[in-house]
């Protein structure tokens, strides 16, 4: 097993609040990792200092290591461009552009300066197929992005992620604007994923979290401050063997 | 009687007055007018001060001070929207072009025809002309196209901007790709109102463009736009016929342009949203 994203003593703060507590935590590649943990425990935040997302919140001060492949991705020598190309984020409200289903697939490789357009129509069918959607869209691919229903909208989304080939996929509660059906095709899609990329995905349902995760990180946030990372260990053991009491009375639904 | 028959009779007789007055306004207008609008008084010079022939020059010269107007303004309230919205944090610099957008807003526009008077046609030398006239209403519709343009970016939400930024995109290639292209509408609309606005102004033209008649062959040439035009030939008494012929087209002109903003809108946003 080989680390792809590694945090040393992570810490984040908004201005005076602090929103990560010191998180170390190992990531392994083609694995699926879930953050769980209650409402503002600082799951959301640590997925969005994965992809240096944080930077755009005014007020925010960082202490710590992220590793990508060994290199820290806050040195000053990073391409922030470029380390979003290799980590790619799906968002928990499915942000496809207006614009069509195409454009909205091939709006990444054009960015990176594709314009062939047989490559486009490649890349576009290639990723559409990934995210499990192509045999819906592929008749109306010109159509607009916006009338796709809120699971195809989310398909579309990460089908737009894969498409600029990245290496590391962030899903920050992909499924919680979906109904069952829709979240079932995306957990589904996240098995096949896990192949060729490494997952990490943010979720507040405890049984997604069994279904789809190799491995579970539990958060909490303690009086004052946040994303204290409590627990990390293979998914079953998070389960049904935690070592620490606040994960197992969180995972049998005692609080949270 | 309950208090809630007489809110609505209120509501319901405002809207109406409201409504009579625009079919009073522009029905009066047309109803005197169009009798004058044939192709020669489209497409003829003015003879005998106005008092005969048609009005080619001043619709030229609306349509020449509009452009010049929208290409000076357009750039810069967009550009200056774009800075405000997309790449400032909140703070006093912004506050300060805030409130100086709005105060422009405000300024009555005889007062920017008196500096367009001072500053551009005798201090910088471009004397009465399209440049001088075009150059002062700009300064007057850029403080409008700037707000609109900054509303419309403000509408823009915020998980586009991530999801394009998410994918490797840089800020301006967010901004170009994403945001003005789903503002697109909003700032059209500003842009439009500019148009009318300059369409139709009067005070700060005559002061900067002049009065000339002749058709205008460069920037530099003084130009006599239907607004002015019409107010000449009513003050003067030389053809109320005229003047009622000139408005209505200035009237047709700005209600053209604006139902072909509506429909372009309309078709844009739907191949939008779907």
């Amino acid at each position: 097993m080989t680390n792809k994203i590694e945090t040393i003593n992570l810490s984040l703060w908004y201005g005076e609040h602090q929103a990560l507590t010191e998180v170390s935590i190992e990531i392994q590649k083609n694995m699926v990792t879930a953050l769980i943990g209650p409402s503002g425990c600082g799951k959301t935040t640590f997925i969005r200092a994965l992809n240096r997302m944080n930077d755009l919140i005014e007020g925010v001060r960082i202490s710590g290591e992220v590793l990508l492949d060994n290199e820290d991705i806050y040195a000053d020598s990073i391409d922030v461009v470029h380390l979003r190309k290799r980590v790619g984020m799906v968002f928990q409200q499915p942000n496809p552009f207006p614009m069509s289903i195409y454009d909205n697939a091939a709006y990444g490789p054009r960015i990176h300066g594709i314009k062939n357009r047989g490559k486009l129509d490649e890349i576009v069918e290639r990723s559409i197929r990934a995210a499990a959607l192509w045999g819906e869209v592929k008749d109306r691919l010109n159509k607009p992005a916006l009338a796709l229903s809120g699971g195809q909208q989310q398909r579309l989304c990460i089908a737009r992620a894969l498409a600029v080939e990245p290496e590391v996929i962030l899903m920050d509660e992909p499924c919680s604007a979906l109904d069952p059906i829709a979240t079932t095709k995306i957990e589904d899609l996240i098995q096949d994923l896990k192949k060729e990329y490494t997952i990490v995905i943010v979720t507040h349902n405890m049984q997604q979290a069994a279904r789809v995760s190799d491995m579970a990180a539990f958060f909490m946030m303690e009086e004052d401050r946040a994303g204290v990372l409590v627990e990390y260990g293979p998914t079953s053991q998070i389960f049904t063997n935690p070592e620490d009491k606040r994960t197992e009375d969180y995972v049998t639904g005692r609080f949270g | 009687m309950n208090s809630g028959k007489i809110a609505m009779g209120v509501f319901w007789a405002s809207g109406l007055i409201t409504l009579a007055i625009l079919v009073i306004v522009i029905g009066h207008i047309l109803l005197n007018g169009m009798g004058m609008i044939s192709i020669e008084f489209l497409l003829d010079s003015p003879r005998a001060l106005g008092r005969e022939g048609g009005i080619f020059p001043t619709i030229i010269g609306t349509i020449a001070l509009v452009v010049v107007a929208l290409v000076i303004a357009t750039p810069i309230g967009v550009g200056g929207a774009i800075y405000l919205a997309e790449y400032t944090h909140r703070g006093t610099i912004t506050k300060i072009i805030r409130a100086g957008a709005e105060c422009l807003a405000g300024i009555p526009s005889i007062l920017f025809g008196l500096f367009g008077f001072a500053f551009f046609v005798i201090f910088l030398g471009f004397g009465w002309s399209i440049l001088s006239g075009g150059l002062t209403v700009a300064c007057m519709i850029l403080p409008m196209i700037l707000r609109t343009t900054e509303e419309a970016l403000k509408a823009v939400p915020n998980s586009y901007r991530e999801g394009s930024l998410s994918l490797g995109a840089t800020k301006w290639q967010t901004t170009q790709n994403v945001v003005l292209k789903s503002a697109a509408a909003g700032i059209f609309t500003g842009i439009i109102l500019g148009a009318g606005k300059v369409a139709g102004e009067t005070a700060a033209i005559m002061l900067t463009a002049g009065t000339a008649l002749r058709l205008p062959t460069s920037l530099f040439d003084s130009v006599r736009p239907m607004s002015f035009h019409l107010y000449i030939l009513a003050m003067e008494g030389l053809s109320m016929e005229r003047a009622y012929g000139t408005a209505a087209v200035l009237v047709i002109t700005v209600l053209i342009i604006n139902s072909t903003t509506t429909l372009i809108m309309r078709y844009y946003t739907r191949a939008l949203r779907g």
